[in-house]
This record gives C-alpha cells, structure tokens and sequence, in this order.
C-alpha cells in the first residue's frame, strides 16, 4: 500500500519566506512528489495552530508520513514528533528538512533557495516513506552527581544539589577547593571580602554529609550514559593520610623546604614543599610536592614524618582510582590566565614592577605575601603612580577575539583599594569600559569621584627608555589618548596589566572524555547559547562558569545553581528516554573481526567470545554511524538511517537530475523490492 | 645551502662594512649567497606614495629574476627585504595588481608567478643555520662586550622577518649564542629617523638622541644594525646629535654581521672595521682581550 505523505513548509516569519518562495515550494510539492497527499504552508509551523492543523491532518486525511520542512531539528524536530505522537502516529515516521539554516539563512537569491528548498523537501519525502516506526526506551537516572570543579560554580552546583537530598562528588584538581575566588581579596562592586563569602561555602561543602570531596584528583575516564554513567578518578597520592591528618599544620610549620609559589601566590609568595595552598583550604590536609620535598629528591630529611604528632604522614602513598556511578556530570573547570609575556610590549617579565592582575590580588590581599600592603617589587617602596592596562590578550586580534568580562571592573576595584591604601594616582588605560551589570555602572562613577585618571586607547607600550628626567627611573606608558586625539607618554611607579581570561588549556582533552565539544577559541559549547546556556549536545553532561565562557562571579554561581537545577529535575523524573536511533548487528552474519568494537567512540559494542560475534549494547549507542559505515561485511544497519532510508533521500534531492523516465533510482537497488517513488 | 641574494644599493659604498662582514660570515657558514643578475632599485621609501604600479613593478623585476633563480630571495638591508616581502604580498593577495603588474613586466619578458620566499638575513642565520651550528663556529666568544641590539622598523612592520613585531628578539637570541651581554634594549624597534635628517634635522636628531641615550643608560659598549639607514643615521650624524643636544655620544654603530665575524675569530679589518665614523676598534680592544692580543 502506497504510504499517505504530509508535507508542511513553514515561513518562519520572514526567516524562511524572504529568500524562499514558500508557498511556489507546498504548490510544488503537492502536484510532483509520489505519495504526497496534503501540501501546506503557514506562517508559524511551530505554533500550538500549526501542530493543530498536522494533528488534524493526520487524523483526517489518514497520513502515515509527515515531513515538516522548517528550521534546524535542532529546535523543534521534538516539538513535531510529539504532535505527530499525538495524533497517533509514530513520532519516526516523521522527517524534519532544514530549510533555514541549510537555505534561506545562507542564499539570498529566492530563486535558487527556491529550487533548493523544492529539493530538499523531496529528499526528505521519499526518505520518510522508508523510515520505520521505532520506540524509545527508558533508564533509570542514578542519584549521585559528578561535579568537576571546586571552584565557586562547582561548589554552588554541589551544595544545591546536596542540600536538595542527593549525593554529589565533588571532584578538584588543586589540594583545596575554592579556585580563583580564593585568591582575591575584595569581590566588585560590593568590596565585599572575597575569602569571608567563600570560605563558609568551602567548609560547608567540605562537611556536607551528601558531598564526597575529591581533592587532589582528576578525571581520568568516563563511560556509560546519561542515567548510568561510569567514571574513573585518579586521586593522586598526597602523601599524607587524610584520615589521620588533623590538619594541625606542624608538618608545613617545621618543613626545611621553601619554595616560590607559583600557583596561589602567583609567585609573589612561597609555601612549603609539604603545604596547603592558603591557610582555610579544604580539607585541611596538605600534601607533598613531591618535585620540591627534598625526601623525595635526596633520599633524606623526613622532618614532617617525625614531627606528625598522628603518624599520618605516609611516603608511599600510591595514587588511588577510585571508580563511582552518576547519573549526571557537571563541568565547572573554570580558567587560566593569559600568558602576558606574549604581549612583549608592555614588559612583563622583564621589567620588574609590571604586576598581571593575579599578582595584584595577591599583593591586595590582606593574607597576600605583603600583608596587603601594596608596594613595589623590592617589599618596600609604595608607588606613587600606578597604571593598570585594560584588554591584556582580550579583544585582540593576535591573542583572544572575546572580551574577558571582568577586566574592567577589576580594574575599577584595584583603582579603588589603591587610593584607599595609597597616596598613588591611578591610571586606567581602557578600549571601552565594560560595566553593564547591576551596580556596576555606579561604581564606574564612584571611582570617577574619587579620582582615578581614565585615558582611553590601546597602550603601545611599557618602557624604561627614559626621554627627559621627569620620565627618569620610571616606567613609561606610551598610549594614543583618542579621547585627546593626541599621543601621550605617562611615566608611573608600577604598572598592572589585566591579563584575559583564557579556556583552560586541557579544556579540550576533559571536554572529549565527557563527550562535548570547544569552540575554536577552547569554550565548551553549551546547546542553546540563549535558551538551554548550561546544558550540552551530550545528555546528562552540563557545564557552568567560566569554561563555557569568561563571566564574573555572580554569573558563574547562577550558572552553577542552573545546571543543578537541571540535575535535580533528571533526578526527580527518575527516568530518562533513549534515543531509538541505535545500530545493530546481524550476528548471524557477523565475522566477528571485531574493526567495529574499538572504532566505536562511545564504548557500546561488545564482542561475545563464545559466540564470537560482536553485538550493541543500545542503551550506549548514540547512533553515530561509524561502525556502520567501517563494518567490512556491511551487516551493521543504523536505524533511522539505514541504506534504503539515505539512499532514497539522495534520488529526491537529484529529483531533476533523473534519467528520463526511468524510476531507477539507487534506492530501488539498495534494497527490498517496494516500488520507488519517482 | 644555496640563496638568491638582492643586495640593494647601500651594500656597495656606505654599508661596504655590511658587505664584506656578511660576505666573510656566509663563507665560514657555508652559506652561498648567489647575487641575482642586473637587479635594479628596490623603489626604497619615497617611490610608492607617488606611484604605486610603477613602484611596485620596479620591485616585481627583481622578484622575476630571483624566481628563475631560487626559491629564496635574502636581502640584507631591512627596507630592501621590506619592498620585496611587501610586493611579493600584494601580488599574492590582489589577482588584478598581479595582473597589472606582469604587464608591466612583460615588456621585459619578465613575469613574476608568486615562488620567491623573501627573506632578511638575520632571519637566515638565526632560523636556517641555527643555535647548534653558530656555536659550532665560534672561536673568540664576546665574553664582556655589552651589545644593544637594534632592529629598527622595517625588519618588523609591517612584514616581520619571522620575528615578535613588538619586540624582536632574534639578534638578543643570536648575540647570546656568541657570548655576548645582551642588553635590553628597549627602543630597539624604534624609528632611526630614516630620511628625516634630510626634512627636519630636529626632529630625526632627537629620534636618534633616543636610541643613542638609551643604549647609555643601558651601559652597552656599542649598538648592533641590521639595515644599512639605521647604521647610517646614527653613525655619521652622531656628532651633530651631540652638537644640537649638547651630549658627548661615543657610541659605535656596527653591523651585526662584523661582530659574528669576530666571534667567529675573523681579523677586525676583514669584516669592515675601520669603515664606521665613531670607531669601534677601540672598544673591541678594550673589551675582548683576544682581540687587542
């Protein structure tokens, strides 16, 4: 029996209709394609009138097959599925064609977006009437949530979701948590006391009886899928063990060893070669650096062993794997900062009173190396003049292309502290000043009052080369003043570049052992960049904070609790549906040359040695294909994307390509003997 | 390893100095440097805000002879490697300019197709022959001598020869190699002046008051060139700098290459010295005990 075909092509407003003639492309398709019984345009497809009116359709004109050609399935293949569900017909026997990003978006000519849309829409015509109904299943959705990150949006989606009853791992690569917020002094707009807001929520996570914190680990291998995943982490040996560790400090009090700290002091401070990395981390237990523990390296010493009044220290501590099932994992891995030696320039690294922004927190901070006294490089001197530089590798076309977000408040804040410590007068080079959340315009003007000196344009350059003895001894920041139309050359004490926010530079690796993408620029891509900012391509995989996207600490824990928030809800429905669109194997025809079982990127195919035949585990198989196209003896078959089904698609986009009168189309050959459309 | 090199025309008479330094050098480096025939005019600076096609097309005829050639053109001077890398761009990027200017060649059966790569040869010996070799060779290491290293602009803008445009650092790289101290020279991509003496002694005088303070204020015994204008302008006019500002400068101004020649224990007279108008025998001497030994 001939299949009843819908066809349904949507305006989108005028997204669809401006370089498409809509209504010549349901006219057409109504009177040319085989099968085709009701062809129809209409204004908004996607509205509750346009699903009513297919629902209808379906019901009334007895359609078996509906194609709705309008903007990517990406955005609404689920909404017409389900109207299609509701009409009593099954959801795949339905086939969505792009034509808005795949036509009107990328053509401005109508007459040949035209003739594409007549092509597509007949590529998916005689595609559908091959699809075959399918039935998704359900898994259970375990209870327990990864968090990598312990940074302030890990730590905010962890505690939502542990204060909301459900079990979280919490899993930090540093020995502490806390991240980047840790290391600041004062938090904008508010001066609040960065380390007073953070540390409660550090301890609290820490003592939470629904969080398992996992410091000093990473993660080293994920599998599974979204309900049921497994995961692997590597807690790397600290040496010291964290049940017997009281966290007295005797140990890093007595140790003869030490060293530059490069990670929280920014290399302004040292620390010990057993610390922790500031006096509230959590957990208390500190760790050896093996690299620098001059046990480890000579042999001898063993200081903090004998004075340990609880014997926790233990040399031959082994990493651990410990391997956990989750139901939800949520990436919260934050960033890196710009290396600014690349921007040679402006001297950092090579002109000793250039600070970047990290080393200015430190020197800020009243727990900093200096006891926040802000003074230059020999411990001592004040500055009197200071010049902080905005956009240090954002908004540059060498380095990052994106505004790093923060830098300009930042900037405001470091303004602020150092007339408030200092006698200083500060500068603020600036492209453009960024301020567009709340309170953070006013405190724009509040620095303007208290007299910080703004001076707009890209800075040249940072340099010593003294041109007459007023620049003597100083460093000298040479900027076109756009604002002046003129050049100027300010000689200050101390100079501050704020350094851009940059991905994480193992951000991509991470983000592939989840199975979610990067932009170029090193991003993890959210699934909608508007609607759906937390969630990912990958089900059961969120991401929040700043490795989606440089933004300040508001922004981060609003995403933290957002991907929460959608943690909970996968927990509270318990359920969670699987795509049918899975491959499998004809065993019976199976070689059992297993090419398939290590090409598969999601873990999903099993070989069975007694059988020696390979099968799919379906619940794993995200449908990709690959080791359909890669089997040798072609017995692996794609559902919703079998030979038939893409070929058939093929001869309806090469409609006007046919031999004439000839119906031997490829799809015809690639399988059973059902007559093909022409 | 064999080059087409263009050798522009300040290499015969006041950068004799550059010449038979880099000459000297190439040969202990086993670098040949084959002189392409009948080059002409590299149009230097002034030609292309007056005329760009033709401008252009006087520097496209040496591009033409070098390709049938080599497919590496070195130039030593920085504006002659800046003409060339700059055309070669241009008729790679523009198909119409091309086309013009191939024209324009064919009157001479000439016709440049896009092969030469344009090189400067700081690069050539930084890149090509390296670290390991350089130090191979170096027999009379610069332990002492305090050098400013100094690019200019047009070794770096707008066509670098490979290097950070903001602040270059392969001459700080190679004089490390010799043992030298290597200052940090902070005006080192800085204006010389170029053809300003000739328009506004003020102000290209005080340009160079710059470069050569800085040099002071940094304590180096003499300042590093690599274009044969930079060498010029502070060298020969280094006497009225001091006359118009008042400053007693006594700073040589050499070639890099005469100084690779030294290390690599070439005679001073056999890369040049003598040829500069603030001495620089003086200096060698005073610092480099194998020298004045």
């Amino acid at each position: 029996m001939a299949e009843r075909v819908g066809v349904y092509i949507c305006h989108c407003g005028s997204n669809i209709a401006g370089t498409v003639d809509v209504e010549e492309v349901a006219r057409w398709a109504g009177e040319n394609i085989k099968d085709v019984v009701v062809s129809k345009d209409y204004k908004f497809m996607c509205s509750s009138l346009g699903q009513a009116m297919i629902e209808e359709d379906i019901k009334k004109e007895k359609l078996t097959r509906v194609v709705v050609g309008a903007c990517s399935p990406h955005l609404h293949e689920k909404t017409f599925r389900t109207a299609c569900k509701n009409a009593g017909l099954n959801p795949y026997l339905f086939d969505m064609t792009n034509l808005r990003e795949h036509v009107s978006w990328v053509c401005n000519d109508k007459e040949a977006g035209t003739a594409k849309a007549k092509a597509l829409i007949a590529g998916s015509a005689e595609r559908v009437k091959y699809q075959q109904p399918l039935e998704p299943s359900y898994v259970d959705v375990h209870p327990a949530t990864l968090v990598v990150g312990g940074g302030i949006t890990g730590l905010q989606a962890a505690l939502e979701l542990a204060d909301a009853g459900h079990p979280v791992y919490l899993v930090e690569r540093s020995p502490s948590v806390g991240g980047h917020m840790a290391q600041f002094d004062k938090t904008f707009p508010t001066l609040d006391c960065s380390a007073c807001i953070l540390t409660p929520k550090m301890s609290e996570a820490g003592q939470h009886e629904n969080i398992t914190m996992l410091t000093y680990s990473e993660l080293e291998e994920v599998s599974g899928s979204v309900g049921k995943f497994k995961v692997k982490i590597r807690k790397k040996a600290r040496y010291v063990v964290e049940k017997d560790c009281t966290g007295c400090g005797i140990c890093m009090e007595k140790c003869p060893r030490k060293i530059v700290d490069e990670d929280f002091e920014a290399g302004l401070g040292y620390r010990k070669a057993i610390y922790t990395p500031f006096p509230q981390a959590v957990p208390r237990t500190p760790v050896i650096d093996v690299e620098n523990c001059t046990y480890f390296q000579r042999g001898k010493c063993k200081v903090c062993s004998k004075v340990c009044p609880t014997n926790a220290i233990d040399y031959e501590q082994q990493d651990e794997i410990i391997e956990i099932d989750v139901g939800n994992i949520i990436l919260a891995t934050g960033w890196k900062l710009f290396d600014c030696k690349k921007v040679p320039q402006y001297g950092y690294g090579r002109l000793a009173n250039v600070y970047t922004n990290m080393e200015f927190e430190r020197l800020c901070n009243a727990a900093g190396p200096t006891g926040g006294k802000i003074v230059m490089r020999d411990g001592k001197t004040e500055p009197k003049s200071v010049a902080i530089i905005h956009c240090v590798g954002s908004r540059d076309v060498n380095h990052n292309a994106h505004c790093s977000a923060v830098c300009c408040m930042a900037a405001l804040k470091f303004g602020h502290l150092i007339l408030e410590k200092t006698n200083a007068e500060v500068y603020s080079f600036y492209i453009d000043m960024r301020t567009n959340q709340k309170q953070y315009e006013e405190f724009y003007q509040r620095l303007l009052e208290e007299g910080m000196h703004f001076v707009r344009g890209k800075v040249a350059e940072v340099t010593d080369a003294a041109r007459n003895p007023d620049e003597q001894g100083k460093l000298i920041v040479q900027c076109e003043d756009t604002l002046l139309g003129k050049q100027r050359r300010i000689p200050v004490d101390m100079v501050v570049l704020m350094g851009a926010i940059e991905p994480q530079a193992d951000a991509k690796e991470l983000g592939l052992k989840c199975g979610i993408s990067c932009s170029m620029a090193g991003w993890y891509t959210e699934r909608h960049p508007k609607l759906d900012p937390v969630a990912t391509m990958t089900e059961g995989v969120f991401v929040a904070g700043t490795c989606q996207g440089a933004k300040d600490i508001p922004a981060c824990v609003a995403q933290g609790a957002a991907a929460a928030a959608r943690v909970q809800g996968m927990i509270t429905k318990g359920k969670v549906m699987i795509e049918p669109i899975v491959a499998s194997i004809n065993e019976e025809a199976c070689s059992g040359c297993r090419i398939c079982n290590n090409l598969c990127p999601y873990n999903a195919i099993e070989f069975d040695p007694v059988k020696e035949t390979s099968h799919v585990i379906s619940s794993m198989c995200k449908g990709c294909g690959t080791c359909v196209a890669a089997c040798p003896a072609g017995v692996i078959t794609g559902a919703h994307f079998n030979n038939q089904q893409i070929f058939a698609q093929i001869d309806g986009v090469l409609w006007d390509a046919k031999p004439a009168g000839g119906n031997g189309g490829a799809a015809a050959k690639a399988a059973e003997p059902e007559p093909v459309a022409s | 390893m064999k080059y087409a090199f263009y050798p522009g025309c300040s290499m015969e008479v006041n950068a004799a100095a550059y010449d038979v330094s880099m000459r000297a050098v190439a040969k202990v480096l086993d670098m040949e440097l084959a002189e392409i025939d009948d080059w002409n005019c590299c149009g230097a600076t002034e030609y292309f805000s007056q005329d760009e096609l033709t401008a252009c097309s006087v520097v496209a005829r040496n591009l033409a002879i070098a390709e049938g050639e080599s497919n590496q053109l070195v130039a030593s001077c920085a504006a002659c490697y800046c003409n060339l890398a700059k055309v070669d761009k241009l008729m790679s990027e523009d198909a119409e300019m091309k086309q013009k200017i191939n024209e324009a060649l064919s009157a001479g059966q000439l016709k440049y197709k896009g092969g030469v790569r344009v090189r400067h040869l700081l690069d050539v010996i930084c890149s090509d022959i390296g670290e390991e070799k350089i130090k191979e060779k170096v027999v009379r290491p610069l332990t002492g001598l305090r050098i400013a290293p100094y690019y200019g602009c047009q070794a770096v803008r707008p066509i670098s020869i490979g290097d950070c445009t903001e602040y270059p650092m392969q001459m700080d790289h190679l004089f490390e190699w010799l043992g030298a101290e290597v200052v940090d020279y902070p005006v080192k991509a800085h204006c010389c002046g170029g053809h300003m003496p000739q328009i506004s002694e003020e102000q290209a005088f005080e340009l160079q008051r710059r470069l050569l303070q800085s040099a002071v204020d940094y304590d180096a015994d003499m300042i590093l060139c690599m274009c044969p204008m930079c060498q010029l302008n502070l060298d020969a006019y280094q006497p009225r700098v001091n006359g118009m500002f008042g400053t007693n400068f006594k700073m040589p101004i050499l070639y890099f290459t005469q100084l690779v020649g030294i290390a690599f224990g070439l005679e001073p007279k056999a890369v040049g010295f003598g040829k500069e108008l603030v001495a620089g025998l003086p200096v060698l001497k005073k610092k480099l005990e194998a020298v004045s030994a």
